[in-house]
Parts: structure tokens; C-alpha cells; sequence
């Protein structure tokens, strides 16, 4: 049988507030355990939790990002459960009514040796503020457990999207987009390794073609893309062959181990607790007004949607390239650059998806860290479209400013690779070919297309390559067509 | 001198007729001869209240004294108050230490006013007789084999017996003006949202309100100049303006509409406190108020529903006693969750479990909309009875508790009995409409309190009629005997 495996993704983005969502606590991290842990983080008796705008904008201004519905109230609940690292006994979060109704995101997958690169639209059901918890830490003191209540009180922005991802590729592409939409809006410093952007990840399988969803389980607190793709072929592979073995799928949450590359249930549905979420009496329902909206959007970058709007009709790029361009700041930053530094748009796209990515990807590097700066792309994006050099040329021209060369004119002066665009030696060249090949100028004028392109490319072989084939076409249609 | 108002004393400070040094050691001796008789205290701080004395002292002496400044305050044992022990209490938090003040706490000292100590409550403010506390009960200096009301038992008998000058209380469902009536003094509810909870410890965040508990309706609007206002670190206090709450006691009364709820004058009310009601509003009537029935159809349900909400969100406003951060913690235990088990075993007393209990039932999956979600809209439903008696009458009147001070013991295995005697609070809270009790005079030696429920924010009103009343009346200068 042919399965299918379904996901869906729920993200804790922490959110890039100064202070903590319900207190004036600092959320900085790394500090000496519960030296950010003021009254209210440690849950004095009498303390009352107050709202942090900064938090709200943060959410609205997600909300926006993804085109949301913004309602105009939402509001907290506690969610009641027992646990060390939670000092009130209660999470203060949203249930029924999130800041941030249903939105979308549209996905880059990349190509694969068995498919091409395609776009796909992602729903997001919801996403919700609320606060994090402490951490318990184990073993500091002998024999005992410490609570560290830093971290308790930082505000979150849980985003849940619907179960719409169909493999581990999708699923990464989307935590990938998401990751760069936080940091694009400068909601979130993205920041895996501390935990600031953390996700869980909803796997269930159900046998191709079928439309009712199986039994899912959750692999909680995936704090890489690498790990989250692991973790979903191996979940995905073990549901298969439990459900092959005719076992059946329980309902339960799971952790990956990295060391092992294998996922393990650590609670199954059964203990899940009754959170007995009810509006938090403590705080009064959120309001949005249109003006905050207004507000907080005036305050936003241009958003990665408008962008690519903008790219599709300013640069005349494809959807698809106008996504890859924008699916970060930094690269549509960099991409900008080129075309503001004077290159050819096309052809900046090009290269900034094509050589640009490509030698990133292998050395594992932002595009911040490029040795090509935008100027110097520029520049060779400009070289190529003035017929300078070939495109084909290009090439080597990136790989020597990639390893450290600088004076683009010198790498093409030393390589040797200036294009022939005087109009008179290609004149010459143009006439010799007829003249030694008159057997294909009768057959173009008898209408064969083919003796053309015969013709230009023994043009372009009598002048080493470097002729500027544009050049070489013109002129060749015009003799022969006189 | 104890039997002074707020305003002689403050006169008496003024002209050094009197330190506040000398005030504050004549209210400590008084509370040493006679709390063991009645418990009103669960932690005095001598050194500190002299200390806050002295500072009055010489804060008066610069000349930069304010109305209540060098005045002995007794404390709800509800309030944090920094480095006094703050039990709420509760065998829980008995060995707490406040590191920090409550907003009730800094306005009193902001304003120069003596902490006199902590007085004694229901545990967790959860009673109707002070008989929860964990720090034993409190007896009423009417009668000491009765109870004094509660849960601001300690607060109402330090008032009743002169043991402070003025105190504060918190009331959820009647917790300052059921003790107010059943001690003959008068006892103000604000509108909520009006003295902000930050830092008074949570039963029902939705319902509990600070105030006043005074001798007289001019004491307690001078309490409210010191308790009202504005505070960001409560996000239910109201932007309300500043008022000054003693500024309309003297209009007069001629043409104030007083509506009477059937409901609060039907079965159930004791005949004598009926009589003390109807001789209320005779004199009243004397004053040029014009009385109107009026009805509060919903009211029968204030109780029912009181009774879902309030232990609702006490059950998740206490979970925070876990005994991991302070608090008790049971000696031994095998693991975290039997750590959790026995610390709050031992740290809660029955009431508390049994509104813990019944909190976790209504909101758990498969009952929360039955309970809870019902309730909420019964709730919107009492509050829209006001405001249609509202468009009738400025003020409401009638009985604060059905019945007189009863004896220790005699409802404490009866919880729903116990639970009746807010039977014409409650409705306030749920609407959070402001209430005062005052005292109109007695049932058999006892005293009977006179309620008014006012529309929101209209406390100097209800006050203005309290003091009207206050002028023309005696029963609030009545004082126990035996503690003289």
C-alpha cells in the first residue's frame, strides 16, 4: 500500500520584547539563575499580571505578515496544570479567542532529483500569545532540583497551522519560511539553539488517496531544521511499519533523540491533563482597533507578500522567483542591492537564486556572509548585460571574485575573456565564414532555419568564443538577408 | 480618645494635643488588654508601628502631614505588607514574609498613617464567620460567644472594640459589610476595580474589592481619599478621577430616590432585623429621601451563582501554593507529586478544600458550560436588574445580613446556612456595584446593619447618605460593653 503522511506544525516563536509579557521583568538570556525572576515571575502571593504592548504589536504585526484576520477582541485563559517551573500552577495563554485568526504562508519546496522546486500555500489556523515557563534545573545542587524563573514570563507566540504539509521536505520549507518571516517583521531573534523559535510537529499517516486523518503524534520541541527533517522520515517510517505490522497508532507525545536519529513516546493521551481553561480574571479581554492596526503597520518593513508583488510586476520576475528573492529579508535585501547598484533584474535574480545560493549552500552560509558584496554582483551582472563578457564567462569571472578576487575588469582582462563587440572585426569574421561556407548560405536561403544557427556558431568558433553572439546574429542577418 | 473620628484624631495630631507616638501606644495597649479576649490580631509588629509613628510625628512637625498621617490603621492580614508576615490566614503562608508592599499598603504609607498590625480573617477570605482562620476565631465584643462575621472577622472587631483607629477589609461576597453589620460599624464595598487588588491576596479576583471599615460614613470616605485610585499594576483598577470622597457628605438628603427590592424583604429576614430596617427608613423619609419598590428579579441567584464562580477562580488562584517556591511544604514525601499533595494537605484548611474542590469540578471538561458558562450569564443577568432599577432610584436599601450575630459553632457543619447570611451581599460583587453597611440600631442586643448598594462610582453619594443618616442617629457610636 502507497501512504501518505500528514503534518502540521505548531511554533513557539518568543517574542522580542525587552521585558516579559506580563511583567516588567528582563527577558535577556543567559543570566545567573532567578536574577530575572521579579515578584511577579516568581508568583507571589497578591501579584496581578499586566499586559505588555510591545508583546501585542508583535502580534499584530505577525498577524498582518500572514494577511490575518486581526479580531478586534481576544482573550486570555489559564490553562491549569501542576508543575515546578510553573509557579502560578497556571499558564496564562489563548483558547478560544487567539490574537491572530486564520492567515497563510506560501512555501518554497526545492527541487529534488524526482521533482522540480514548487510553491504550495500553507494555512495557519490561529496564533495565540502567552507566557513561558521557568526550567527546572537538575543536579546543581546535590541530590536536589533548582527552578530557574528567568525565563518564566517570556512572551510567546504560539502559530499553528493546519494539517496541510504532506512530507518532511514541506514541513521544513515551511519552518524555514516562518523562520524568516519572525525575523523579516523583527518579531523574533530566530535564535534556535536558546530556544527562541521552537517547534512541534504533528505527524499522522493514512493510506494514499484516503481523506480521513489517522492517529497523530506530536514530536515536541524540534530546535533544528535538521533534526526536524530526521525526526519526521523516522517518525514518518516508524508509523508505516507499526501500521504495516498491523499494530495500531496511539495518540501520544514523542521526543527525538539527535544522537540516535530515533523518536519515543514520553506520555501517552491517556495522562494528558484537564487544563480546565477559562478567561483570566486577572486581565480584561485585548482589544484591537483598526487605528492599532493602522499603527503598528505604518511601523513595518515592506512585507515579504507586497514584495513579491512588487517583484512580479516592477522586475517582471515569476511568482516563483519573486518568492525565492523574498523569502528573506536579507536576501531581498541583497537582491535589491544588485538592481539599485545598477544590474540587470533578470539577471541579478539569476544569479542571486542560481551561483549565489548554490556556493551558500555548500559552504553553509547566510547571504550576509557572501565574499561577493551586492556592489561587486553588480558589477559583473552589468558587465555581462553591456556584452562585456558572456555569460558563460560570468561563471569564471564568480568563481574568482568568490575566492577572494576583487578588481572584476583585471579577473577578465587576466582571463582573457573580453567579449569582441567591434563591429568591424566581427564584420571580417562574418565574411570569411560565408565566404568558406557558401553551401549553407543557400541552404538558409532556401529556408532552412537550422544553416543559421550552423553559420553563427562557426562565427563564434573563429573568434575563440569571445565574439559577442548578439552582435554576431545581427550582423549575420543582415548580410544575408540583403 | 478612642472613640474619636478619623477627623478629631487627625485634629488632635494637627494641634499636638497628642503624638502619634502616644496614639498608636494607646491603641497597642488596648489591643494587648483585650485581644485575647476576641483574637482580632494574627501579627503585630510593635517596633515597626512606633517607628511609622515617629515618622508621623516628625512629618507632622515639618508640616507636611496629610489627613491620615500618624493615624493607627489595623491591616486585613490580606494585604502584603514588606517584612510583616502576611498569612491570609492560612497555616500555609504562616511563616511568609511580604517582600513587598501592596497598593492598599503604599497608599497608607504614602499618606503617613501607622500600621498597627494584621488582623485576623477567614482563611484565605473564604467564611462568613472568621471561624476558617487557621489562627483561630474571632469573637464578637457584642457577645463573645458569637461570631463576628467574616471573612473580615479581625478587621471588624478591632473597629468594634476601639483596637484601631480605622482598618481595611476585602470583600468578595459580602466580607466587609456582613462583618460591618453584625459589629455595628459602618463598612464600605467599592465599585470594583476602584482600589486596586494588586497585592491583596486573590480568592475571586473577579468579585474581591478592598475597603474601608470605620466607625463612621465620614471615617470611611476619608479612608477612600488614602485607598482609591488608579494603579497600572492592576489591569481591572478603572482610570476613575480622583475623588474626594468627603467633599458631598454634608448635601442634604431632599429628593434622593431610594429603591426598595421586594426580594430583600422577603422570607428569610429575621423580624428584628426587620423592624431595625423599617425604623431605618422612617428616618430616612424624615430626611426628605422619597422611597420606590423595585425588584431585583434575579437576585434569588446571586448565591448559586457566587457559590460557581468565586471557588472557580479560588481553585486556580491558589494553585500557586505548591510548596516549591515558599509557603508550606510538608516534611517528608516520596516524590514531586506527593510533595504537591501533602504540603497543600496539610497547608489548607476544610473550607478552602471544599471551594478548591468545587472550583476544579465546574470548570473541567463536560462541566464548565453547565457551571461555569451558565453562571457568567446568570451573573450579566443580575447586573442588568440594577441597571433597570437604576433608571428608578439613585440608591438602593435593605437589610445587609438577613439575621443578627450568631453563635460560634452554630453554622460551621451547615456550609449552605453558613452561605445565606450574603445572601443580600452578593449581588454587589457579581454586578460590582458599591455597597456600605451602616449601623441602624439593634435585635435583641445585637446589632443590625443597614445596606446600601449604589450605582458604580457613586460612593460619595452612598456615603453622603450614610453620613445624613450618622447625623440625626447614634447607633454608630454605640460601643460593646466590657471593653471600655
Amino acid at each position: 500500500m502507497e501512504w501518505e503522511v500528514v503534518i502540521g506544525l505548531e511554533t513557539h516563536a518568543q517574542l522580542k520584547t525587552k521585558t516579559k509579557i506580563f511583567s516588567g521583568a528582563s527577558t535577556a538570556y543567559g543570566s545567573e539563575p532567578n536574577t530575572q525572576a521579579c515578584e511577579v515571575s516568581t508568583a507571589l502571593p497578591g501579584v496581578l499580571p499586566v499586559l505588555n504592548k510591545e508583546a501585542v504589536e508583535c502580534a499584530i504585526k505577525f498577524g498582518l505578515a500572514i494577511d490575518a484576520d486581526v479580531p478586534k477582541l481576544s482573550v486570555f485563559s489559564r490553562k491549569n496544570y501542576f508543575y515546578p517551573d510553573l509557579p502560578k500552577g497556571y499558564q496564562i495563554s489563548q483558547f478560544e479567542l487567539p490574537v491572530v485568526g486564520k492567515g497563510e504562508v506560501t512555501i518554497q519546496v526545492p527541487a529534488t532529483k524526482k521533482q522540480p522546486a514548487y510553491e504550495k500555500v500553507i494555512g495557519i489556523t490561529r496564533a495565540h500569545l502567552e507566557e513561558d515557563a521557568g526550567k527546572s534545573v537538575h543536579g546543581a545542587v546535590e541530590g536536589m532540583s533548582g527552578i530557574d524563573l528567568n525565563r518564566a514570563g517570556t512572551p510567546l507566540l504560539e502559530i499553528v497551522t493546519e494539517p496541510d504539509m504532506r512530507s518532511s521536505a514541506e514541513a521544513v520549507a515551511y519552518a524555514k519560511k516562518l523562520h524568516a518571516l519572525v525575523r523579516w517583521i523583527d518579531i523574533c531573534d530566530g535564535n534556535m539553539q536558546e530556544g527562541s523559535f521552537r517547534c512541534d510537529v504533528n505527524v499522522s499517516v493514512r493510506p494514499k488517496g484516503t481523506t480521513e486523518l489517522g492517529t497523530r503524534r506530536e514530536i515536541k520541541n524540534l530546535n533544528s531544521f535538521k533534526f526536524m527533517q530526521q525526526a519526521i522520515a523516522y517518525e514518518t517510517q516508524w508509523q508505516i511499519e507499526t501500521l504495516e505490522d498491523g499494530g495500531k497508532i496511539e495518540q501520544a507525545t514523542v521526543l527525538f533523540n539527535p544522537s540516535t536519529g530515533e523518536t519515543r513516546a514520553m506520555r501517552s493521551k491517556e495522562e494528558a491533563n484537564d487544563y480546565r481553561y477559562f478567561p483570566d480574571p486577572d486581565l480584561l479581554p485585548l482589544e484591537v482597533t483598526e487605528a492599532d492596526k493602522a499603527r503598528v503597520k505604518a511601523g513595518m518593513p515592506e512585507l515579504p507578500l507586497a514584495m513579491k508583488a512588487r517583484f512580479g510586476s516592477e522586475y517582471a520576475l515569476s511568482s516563483y522567483d519573486s518568492s525565492s528573492l523574498t523569502s528573506s529579508r536579507e536576501v531581498a535585501d541583497y537582491f535589491e542591492s544588485v538592481i539599485h547598484a545598477g544590474g540587470d533584474a533578470k539577471l541579478a535574480a539569476n544569479w542571486v537564486m542560481g551561483g549565489i545560493t548554490a556556493k551558500l549552500n555548500v559552504e553553509d552560509k547566510s547571504i550576509v556572509d557572501s565574499p561577493i558584496d551586492a556592489g561587486t554582483l553588480a558589477k559583473l551582472v552589468k558587465r555581462i548585460s553591456d556584452g562585456t563578457i558572456s555569460n558563460n564567462a560570468g561563471k569564471q569571472v564568480f568563481e574568482a571574485m568568490w575566492s577572494g578576487g576583487s578588481d572584476i575588469d583585471a579577473i577578465i582582462e587576466g582571463k582573457g575573456l573580453k567579449q569582441v563587440s567591434d563591429s568591424g572585426a566581427i564584420e571580417a569574421m562574418v565574411d570569411e565564414v560565408l565566404a568558406a561556407n557558401q553551401s549553407m548560405v543557400e541552404e538558409y536561403k532556401a529556408g532552412k532555419q537550422k544553416a543559421f544557427n550552423a553559420l553563427v556558431g562557426q562565427t563564434m568558433k573563429a573568434s575563440k568564443g569571445k565574439a559577442n553572439p548578439a552582435q554576431v546574429n545581427q550582423i549575420l542577418k543582415k548580410k544575408l538577408d540583403t | 480618645m478612642i472613640n474619636q473620628s478619623l477627623k478629631q484624631l487627625s485634629q488632635m495630631l494637627a494641634n499636638k494635643e497628642v503624638s502619634s507616638v502616644e496614639m498608636t501606644q494607646t491603641f497597642l495597649d488596648r489591643i494587648l488588654k483585650y485581644n485575647p479576649d476576641i483574637n482580632a490580631y494574627i501579627t503585630q509588629d510593635k517596633d515597626k508601628s512606633l517607628a511609622q509613628a515617629k515618622a508621623a510625628d516628625d512629618s507632622i512637625a515639618a508640616g507636611t502631614a496629610t489627613p491620615l498621617t500618624g493615624i493607627p490603621i489595623a491591616q486585613k492580614d490580606i494585604f502584603c505588607a514588606k517584612g510583616w508576615r502576611t498569612t491570609c490566614g492560612s497555616k500555609m503562608l504562616e511563616t511568609f514574609i511580604a517582600p513587598y508592599d501592596a497598593n492598599v499598603i503604599t497608599q497608607f504609607n504614602n499618606a503617613g498613617s501607622v500600621n498597627l498590625g494584621k488582623t485576623n480573617m477567614d482563611e484565605f477570605a473564604m467564611g462568613s464567620s472568621n471561624e476558617t482562620s487557621y489562627f483561630g476565631g474571632v469573637n464578637n465584643p457584642w457577645d463573645l460567644e458569637r461570631v463576628p462575621g467574616g471573612s473580615s472577622g479581625g478587621s471588624a472587631v478591632a473597629v468594634a472594640a476601639r483596637l484601631c483607629a480605622a482598618a481595611t477589609g476585602t470583600d468578595t461576597g459580602g466580607s466587609i459589610r456582613q462583618p460591618a453589620a453584625l459589629c455595628g460599624f459602618t463598612g464600605l464595598k467599592p465599585t470594583y476595580g476602584l482600589v486596586s487588588r494588586y497585592g491583596m491576596i486573590a480568592f475571586a479576583s473577579s468579585l474581591d474589592q478592598a475597603g474601608p471599615m470605620a466607625k463612621s460614613a465620614e471615617d470611611c470616605a476619608m479612608m477612600m481619599n488614602v485607598m482609591a485610585g488608579f494603579d497600572e499594576r492592576d489591569s481591572t483598577s478603572l482610570n476613575h478621577p480622583k475623588e474626594d470622597y468627603t467633599s458631598r457628605l454634608n448635601q442634604p438628603l431632599a429628593g434622593l430616590k431610594v429603591g426598595l427590592p421586594k426580594e430583600y424583604f422577603a422570607e428569610g429576614l429575621d423580624a428584628g432585623v426587620a423592624k431595625v430596617i423599617d425604623e431605618a427608613i422612617a428616618e430616612y423619609k424624615k430626611l426628605g429621601a422619597e422611597f420606590v419598590d423595585i425588584s431585583l428579579p434575579n437576585a434569588s441567584l446571586s448565591i448559586p451563582v457566587y457559590y460557581v464562580l468565586a471557588p472557580a477562580e479560588a481553585s486556580t488562584n491558589l494553585s500557586r501554593y505548591d510548596g516549591v517556591r515558599y509557603g508550606h511544604r510538608a516534611a517528608e514525601y516520596d516524590d514531586l507529586m506527593g510533595m504537591y499533595m501533602k504540603s497543600r494537605a496539610e497547608g489548607f484548611g476544610d473550607e478552602v478544600k471544599r471551594r478548591i474542590l468545587i472550583g476544579t469540578y465546574v470548570l473541567s471538561a463536560g462541566y464548565y458550560d453547565a457551571y461555569y458558562l451558565k453562571a457568567q450569564q446568570i451573573r450579566r443577568l443580575i447586573a442588568q436588574d440594577f441597571t433597570e432599577a437604576y433608571k428608578k432610584c439613585d440608591i438602593i436599601m435593605g437589610p445587609t445580613v438577613p439575621s443578627t450575630a450568631f453563635k460560634i459553632g452554630e453554622k460551621t457543619d451547615d456550609p449552605v446556612a453558613m452561605y445565606l447570611q450574603d445572601i443580600y451581599t452578593i449581588a454587589a460583587n457579581l454586578a460590582g456595584l458599591p455597597g456600605i453597611s451602616i449601623p441602624a440600631g439593634f435585635s435583641n442586643g445585637l446589632p443590625v446593619g443597614l445596606q446600601i448598594i449604589g450605582n458604580y462610582f457613586d460612593e460619595a453619594r452612598m456615603l453622603n447618605a450614610g453620613h445624613a443618616y450618622q447625623q440625626v442617629t447614634d447607633w454608630h457610636t454605640a460601643m460593646p460593653k466590657g471593653i471600655a
